[in-house]
């Protein structure tokens, strides 16, 4: 669709009144959301504020209770339209196959859809893995590898999908600074180069501060505000507040 | 553990549905095949001997005794090959490779690679539990054969030393082909085919549903050893009972 001459093209998401609930336990407690095609998008919220949930109905890991999800216009609820667009979950954790050398698991998507050559394979993930500037990993196995770095071939995995939008879960929990700034810079870098959707969920402030074009505070199942990051930073909601505003009781 | 059969019984049908699929997977297959001959075969050979030798040593004198020497052969034959090979080793294959699938295929969800599969719009049937149960379909059976033979073997060499008997090994053979047919022989195979789909789809079965940390996956394994040996003691006499009409 807006692949063409293969430069991806994001797509837009909007989300209307979603919930779900797990148990009897509210999670999502009808969530709206508008994402531009191409933005990076951060949805901030602590920890059980049913982020990552929204993030598994977005990719159809889990249904909901009611509302609706459309990509470009089009609800996701079939698994037809869904089809359609190629969207990538890039997983908290990596969610490396542990069984499979890097290479194998960037270019699981291709081999095992049967979309190319294993020659052409090769090519690609090579190509993919110098993207998040890993070549030399290739035939090393996913234990060998240090957090960060499963965080990149997982980036690459993502990137073999040519997706339209990607979703990251936590991208910089468990990492270093230095780490962390890198998997920053590959978001920003993929918007510039490919135009691709990403919506990045995390409660790192320095990341949603330094990649987002706009951030959604979310808490209890609910999105508090949307904005621009200076228009979020200064919401007088004292939840939001006091979520980005959080400090040590050190004496000044 | 009944509570589940439904599942596992859906699981069973969706593995059926993916078998134009197999072809495709073949690779996967083979090395599943492979991974199961290399980790069973030694173990087959060893149990296999002694449950002919045990086998041998409580009938033999008993019979000799009442001048049935010349059965000796056919009852050890046709116990091994109708029953103790077919049951012995699906439940010596539940336990070394159903709870290998379970660990791995449970590992895999708890940590999401199953998720992460499913994103990537691979389905986990076709790429985990069909070459699984496929694998374990073609050992089985085959390991069976290979079993029922040293079990005999195991039978011969005790029923020739054992003072109490001592019935030549040719006299063995010859008094057991008196007696067993390859009917008797494909009916222990066809049993330990039926076997090794119970046993695969079960470990697979419990491997997806496995919740939790190391501990679920510690209790999945345990639930798919003994939830696929007691299924394969109901299903010995559900087919044993089908197969004699």
């Amino acid at each position: 669709m807006n692949g063409a001459n293969n430069q991806i093209s994001g797509v837009s998401l909007v989300v209307r009144g979603l919930h779900k609930s797990f148990g009897g336990q509210k999670v999502l407690n009808g969530i709206d959301l508008d994402v531009r095609p191409g933005e990076i998008f951060v949805i901030m919220g602590p920890s059980g504020s049913g982020k990552s949930v929204l993030l598994k109905h977005l990719i159809g890991l889990e249904e909901p209770d009611a509302g609706e999800i459309l990509i470009n216009g089009e609800s996701i609820s079939t698994p037809e339209i869904a089809a359609k667009y190629r969207m990538a979950l890039v997983f908290q954790s990596g969610a490396l196959l542990n069984s499979l050398t890097v290479g194998e698991n960037v270019g699981l998507y291709l081999t095992e859809h049967r979309l190319k050559t294993p020659a052409e394979i090769e090519k690609i993930v090579a190509e993919k893995l110098d993207d998040v500037g890993l070549k030399d990993a290739v035939n090393k196995m996913p234990s060998e590898l240090s957090g960060g770095m499963k965080k990149r071939v997982a980036i690459a995995r993502a990137l073999v999908i040519e997706p339209q939008m990607i979703l990251y879960d936590e991208p910089t929990s468990e990492l270093d600074p230095l780490s962390s700034v890198v998997i920053g810079n590959e978001i920003l870098e993929l918007k510039r180069r490919i135009h691709v959707t990403s919506l990045v969920v995390s409660h790192d402030r320095d990341l949603a501060f330094g990649v987002a074009d706009r951030i959604a505070v979310i808490a209890d199942g609910k999105i508090l505000t949307v904005g621009t990051p200076d228009a979020v930073k200064n919401f007088p909601d004292p939840r939001v507040h006091d979520f980005l505003h959080a400090d040590f009781a050190r004496p000044k | 553990m009944f509570e589940n059969v439904g599942e596992i019984v859906l699981l069973f049908w969706r593995t059926l549905l993916a078998l134009p699929q197999a072809w495709r997977q073949r690779q996967k297959v083979f090395e599943q095949f492979f991974e199961i001959g290399n980790a069973s075969l030694l173990m087959v050979c060893v149990l296999s001997f002694f449950i002919g030798a045990v086998i041998a040593l409580q009938t033999g004198p008993i019979l000799v005794e009442r001048s049935l020497a010349s059965a000796v052969g056919g009852v050890v034959g046709i116990a091994i090959a109708k029953e103790l090979a077919p049951v012995m080793m699906a439940i010596l294959i539940a336990g070394r490779i159903g709870s290998a699938m379970a660990a791995e295929i449970g590992s895999m969800r708890v940590y999401q690679e199953i998720d992460a599969l499913r994103t990537m719009n691979i389905n986990p049937i076709h790429y985990l539990v069909l070459p699984r149960v496929l694998a374990i379909a073609l050992a089985l059976p085959l390991l069976v054969i290979f079993s029922i033979l040293v079990g005999w073997f195991g039978g011969a060499v005790v029923a020739d030393v054992n003072q109490h008997m001592e019935i030549p090994f040719l006299a063995f053979f010859s008094d057991l082909k008196n007696i067993v047919e390859l009917k008797d022989v494909g009916n222990g195979v066809f049993k330990s085919f039926c076997f090794a789909i119970i046993l695969g789809v079960v470990s697979c079965h419990q491997g997806l549903t496995t919740i939790g940390g190391p501990r679920g996956i510690g209790r999945s394994v345990t639930k798919a050893v003994v939830n696929s040996i007691v299924l394969i003691v109901i299903f010995d006499y559900i087919l044993t009972r089908f197969l004699l009409k």
